[in-house]
């Protein structure tokens, strides 16, 4: 059970939070022009890192406020979190 | 009780308060202070149950949360007993039954222990060879197994007993009270860390505690003397929680840790009632020490399965602590020092030790030494070979060991005994370390897995860290606990110590015998009446990783998990395989550390409060006019309302007709309202629906389709514009909560830079439904002022209205295809609004209807309902419902998808529907449909997503979802039943009112 540091509310326990994907995949912003296969792309296709991985993550029993989280899924730890739209403290 | 089993001067067991208790029926006497296990003992009771395959015999073992063999079912009150509890763990009190498991008809004659004489038939995995075939077979042979196996009965009655969950934080978790932890969480407390301290023991000290013995001492104490005042100074620590009783069951990342403490077991019976028995501690700690000390490890021989063969430390443990003699002339079976530690205890005891057996050559340690001195006979160099006996063993055979230790040799020696004590080593308790998913390292020396690395903020210390020499211990603990809290304490420095050390190990997985090992039983799982032979058949028959191995012989997959069995299962293999046991690794220690009961995970989340129930303002109504309820998520929806001794079918044809013909009333209440506000509300709502919004008037509603990003319909609802920037969002009653993360999602992460702010207001309004051809007369009497005439208040707007000054939104919008109003009003007054609507509508006969009809009535016009007619792969084109979708907006939210290749095929399943050859025939809702009833197997083309009788059509309709269906019109299918086949004919999915013109009726 994670220890996650809210970037809004400070460290909270996991069971407030839902994960949400990968993190960083920009939807589109003219779907119209894509072929089939760069639509699916951006539609289906997603990472599963044994590793170091950009999630999304909300805080939906508290504040509701969607952030990032660099995550390594080998061993559960969380290296940051940061809010939408900021650049990764980490590469 | 046999008085001579019991010595008389004992410190821990209070000898003046007798306990009376029940065992396998019979009444037996106990003390203040027993295990049920202590109290067996002292009444000469070993065999306390059968084994779980061959049905042996089985005595206690051990004197803690190992035991394999000691399982008891406990009480006998349907609703309260409990099974597979370690009797070595149940305290004694004032009326306790308990009884063996796993024997009929009785422990001491058990007809299953037949399976002893065959069980050269019954090898690993038995189970699985024999009962494969014929296939069609197992429903019989399952039916006998499970009636021959099982241990213990669960209960029948729900648990009458109350348990608890409570959060607890901490600076510092100290998982063990043995030497290691006192000395550890004293040292927390001292330097102002704010401390818990556990054990699952009723009190602290560990083994040290009863350890009074010339070769262990503490500046000049005896050891336990010492240990006593280190107990006695914790108390003065305000910072310092100690918690006995309480057992660390699970160890998460993050430090997260979950832990059982027994309130009221251990209490009489009168004593537990109305108290809380279990509560769940969920532990976040900032840093975890853990000091969970070791546990001794059988050895492996030909027949140690017999009642009376006990792990040498647990018989010092009964002597030294309970004040229990395991038995009147005892033998000891060793490969290391601390046997020796036993014997002397029975001799100052004045238990006589008929010999050591010792697999080792003579050594010279201190505790050697003095048992010498003491006249202790040593068998040097020797090896049990055999033990004698039924139900209690009543002698060993000794033989010596040859040179190289694969063999015996020389003359058996025969030893009348009545117990044997075994020690095989030691194992630290590494099982919560890896939970937490701490890696192990082997140290070949002693043959022992040991904390290595870890992510967490966590050191392991004392003998569970390898640590098994006193003066080791209380060196390296204070080492090791003041580097990981950064801080020094000097209380433990110079100490004077003395500690015999071992100076000679020695170990033998398995232990030769002077007969094929083929006929010999030496048990490696005793739970799981699994043999060191049936390990080696795995290896021979292919098996090489352990976790397969573990799997195909079940050694290690009892209750006990394997506590005792699974390093010389390792050991076996890995000698048997030829590799090392540190690359062979280990298997999985999975929580919960021992068994825990299921009142104690529920906590209180149980009856009403399993689950959250949502009521509408207007619920107790429905109840006083003995509604049916629904579950719908998590709210009760009036689902019909028979009246006097009508069927849910009559009352539902009652009602909609009665909807159709006058006026009914809903509840609608439930539905999920999203209050919108902002200035770029209207592009926002572009966006996520598929029609078009900027046009929409204040004072206007539309309804709208919402897709996910893959083009498939996720929900739909009516959206009224209040004023410029303020809306009101409808979804459906189970999509409520989803809708508004979906939406908050996009405005947070993808249109950020939209004026749009979401909050959920479904709880603070009551929703009252009127819809029939008379809902305006009775919307008129209950609001005069508002004007109804179509002109100024059409289909599909809204107005803000008064009611007693109250103010209330109506809106005239319809799901039954009916002049129908929603009167939205502040749930306190929802209540009385409905009441008002009911009276008002009386003259009219208004009745009130639930759910079933509600979902009548749309599917009469063809409305779908998202999640009954849809199902995650329905895009609004498969729903015939192309109009909604916008062709001018340039995008929406699942707009692309609706052109993939895979979208656009002509031959998705579409929604159409359907009328039955016989209109009396109702469909039954999930039906599969084929086009052809004389080819077998024939292809499904689809299902039936709703069906009802129509009372306004009268005759049956139903919506289904079929291949190619939109071309299908006018053909016919087939519903295959289980006695008949109904036949049907695909037609428009509006059966009802075509032109629309009851809306204005």
């Amino acid at each position: 059970m994670f220890l996650i540091n809210c970037p809004y509310c400070g460290e909270r326990d996991q069971s407030e939070f839902s994960a949400g994907g990968e993190a960083h995949i920009v939807r589109p912003k003219q779907p119209t022009e894509l072929s089939d296969n760069q639509w699916a792309e951006f539609l289906f296709m997603r990472k599963n890192i044994k590793g170091v991985q950009f999630e999304r993550w909300n805080h939906s029993h508290g504040c509701r406020k969607w952030f990032n989280m660099v995550r390594d899924t080998s061993n559960d730890k969380i290296h940051a979190v940061y809010k939408m739209g900021e650049k990764p403290p980490i590469k | 009780m046999s008085k001579n089993l019991r010595i008389t001067n004992n410190r821990f067991i209070d000898q003046t308060s007798k306990i009376s208790f029940k065992f396998d029926g019979k009444t037996l006497y106990g003390f203040k202070g027993d295990t049920l296990a202590s109290a067996l003992l002292a009444n000469n009771i070993h065999l306390v149950g059968r084994s779980f395959k061959y049905h042996r015999p089985r005595g206690i073992m051990t004197c803690g949360s190992e035991e394999p063999n000691a399982i008891v079912q406990l009480g006998k009150d349907p609703s309260m007993t409990e099974p597979n509890t370690r009797a070595t763990e149940i305290e004694l009190y004032e009326g306790l039954e308990a009884s063996s498991q796993n024997c009929w008809p009785s422990v001491n004659f058990d007809i299953g222990a037949i399976n002893n004489f065959f069980s050269p038939l019954i090898p690993a995995a038995f189970y699985y060879k024999t009962f494969m075939w014929p296939a069609n077979f197992w429903k019989l042979y399952e039916y006998f197994i499970r009636k021959s196996a099982g241990l213990g009965k669960s209960p029948s009655q729900p648990d009458k007993d109350i348990y608890d969950h409570r959060y607890l934080h901490c600076d510092v978790l100290v998982v063990g009270g043995g030497i290691s932890g006192i000395m550890a969480a004293k040292t927390a407390a001292k330097n102002n860390l704010n401390t818990v301290l556990m054990d699952d023991k009723n009190t602290l000290g560990g083994t040290t505690l009863f350890q009074q013995n010339e070769c262990f001492k503490i500046n000049n104490s005896y050891s336990n003397e010492w240990i006593k005042k280190e107990i006695k100074t914790l108390n003065s620590f305000k910072n310092l929680t100690i918690k006995t009783r309480t057992s660390l069951a699970a160890y998460h990342s993050y430090n997260y840790l979950l832990a059982r403490e027994n309130l009221t077991d251990h209490l009489d019976l009168n004593e537990k009632k109305d108290k809380i028995r279990q509560r769940l501690w969920k532990i976040r700690a900032k840093k975890v020490i853990i000091a969970t000390g070791a546990m001794e490890r059988p050895l492996i021989f030909n027949n140690n399965d017999r009642p009376g063969i006990i792990l040498s430390s647990s018989i010092k443990k009964y002597i030294d602590y309970y004040g229990v003699k395991c038995g009147k002339k005892i033998s000891l079976f060793t490969n290391n020092d601390s046997a020796y530690e036993t014997a002397i205890s029975l001799n100052n005891s004045g238990v006589s030790v008929n010999s050591v057996v010792d697999i080792r050559d003579k050594t010279n340690s201190l505790i050697v030494k003095q048992a010498e001195k003491l006249g202790i006979k040593i068998h040097w160099k020797s090896s049990v070979v055999n033990t004698n006996g039924y139900k209690k063993i009543n002698s060993i055979e000794i033989m010596k060991l040859s040179d190289d230790n694969t063999a015996t040799v020389g003359k058996k020696i025969i030893e009348e005994c009545d117990c044997l004590g075994i020690s095989g080593g030691w194992t630290p308790r590494v099982h919560l370390f890896t939970q937490s998913g701490g890696k192990l390292k082997f140290r070949d020396e002693d043959n022992v897995f040991l904390p290595d690395k870890s992510e967490l903020d966590q050191i392991s210390i004392g003998s569970c860290n390898g640590d098994f020499e006193l003066d080791e211990v209380i060196k390296n603990s204070v080492k090791l606990t003041n580097n990981f809290l950064k801080v020094n304490n000097n209380d433990y420095e110079n100490l004077e110590i003395i500690s015999s050390k071992e100076i000679d190990k020695k170990n033998i997985w398995l232990l030769p015998s002077d007969i094929p090992l083929g006929k010999t039983k030496p048990f490696l799982d005793f739970q799981n009446d699994s043999t060191a032979n049936d390990v080696k058949l795995a290896l021979r028959e292919g098996f090489k990783s352990i976790e397969h191995v573990k799997r195909y012989t079940t050694t290690g997959m009892a209750t006990d998990q394997g506590k005792l069995s699974n390093m010389h299962a390792l050991g076996i293999i890995a000698e048997t395989a030829g590799v090392k046991m540190g690359e062979l690794g280990t298997t999985t220690f999975r929580p919960p550390y021992t068994p825990l009961t299921f009142g104690v995970i529920v906590g209180r989340n149980v009856g009403e409060f399993f689950d959250i129930t949502r009521k509408t303002p207007m619920h107790d109504w429905h109840v006083d006019k003995k509604a049916e309820f629904e579950n719908v998520g998590q709210w009760k929806r009036a689902w019909y309302y028979p009246i006097d001794n009508e069927n849910m079918h009559e009352a539902v044809q009652r009602e909609s007709k009665a909807a159709r013909d006058s006026a009914g009333i809903l509840d609608a209440s439930t539905l999920g309202k999203i209050d919108i506000q902002g200035s770029d509300v209207s592009e926002f709502l572009n966006r996520v629906y598929t029609n078009a919004w900027s046009k929409l008037e204040i004072g206007k509603c539309r309804y709208g389709l919402m897709l996910n990003e893959d083009g498939m319909v996720y929900d739909d609802g009516v959206t009224t514009r209040l004023s410029e920037n303020h809306y009101l969002m409808t979804t459906t009653t189970g999509g409520a909560a989803n809708v508004l993360s979906k939406l908050e999602d996009y405005l947070q992460t993808e249109w950020p830079e939209l004026d749009v702010y979401l909050t959920s207001v479904t709880d603070h309004y009551g929703t009252v439904s009127i819809c029939g051809p008379n809902s305006k007369k009775i919307l008129s009497k209950v609001i005069p002022d508002l004007d109804l005439s179509d002109k100024e208040f059409p289909h599909m707007s809204f107005k803000n209205a008064l009611i007693d000054n109250i103010k209330c939104r109506v809106m005239r919008i319809s799901f039954t295809g009916e002049l129908s109003y929603e009167i939205n009003i502040q749930s306190s007054y929802a209540k009385s609004v409905w009441e008002k609507c009911f009276d008002a509508g009386k003259k009219f006969n208004i009745t009130p209807y639930g759910t079933e009809t509600m979902h009548l009535l749309r599917a009469e016009k063809g409305f779908i309902i998202a999640g009954q007619d849809t199902d995650g792969t329905m895009t609004p084109v498969d729903l015939q419902m192309d109009w909604i979708i916008s062709k001018k907006k340039y995008d929406f939210i699942g707009k692309r998808s609706l052109y993939r290749s895979d979208t656009i095929r002509e031959d998705r399943k579409q929604l159409v529907g359907l009328l039955t050859e016989d209109p009396n025939e109702i469909l039954e809702e999930g039906a599969q449909i084929v086009g052809k009833t004389n080819k077998q197997p024939t292809e499904m083309l689809g299902h039936v997503t709703s069906s009802y009788f129509s009372p306004n059509l009268n005759k049956s309709i139903a919506l289904a979802v079929i291949r190619n269906g939109k071309k299908l019109k006018g053909q016919k299918m087939f519903v295959p039943m289980k006695n008949k086949t109904i036949s049907v004919t695909i037609t428009d999915t509006v059966f009802l009112d075509k032109e629309n013109k009851r809306l204005n009726a």
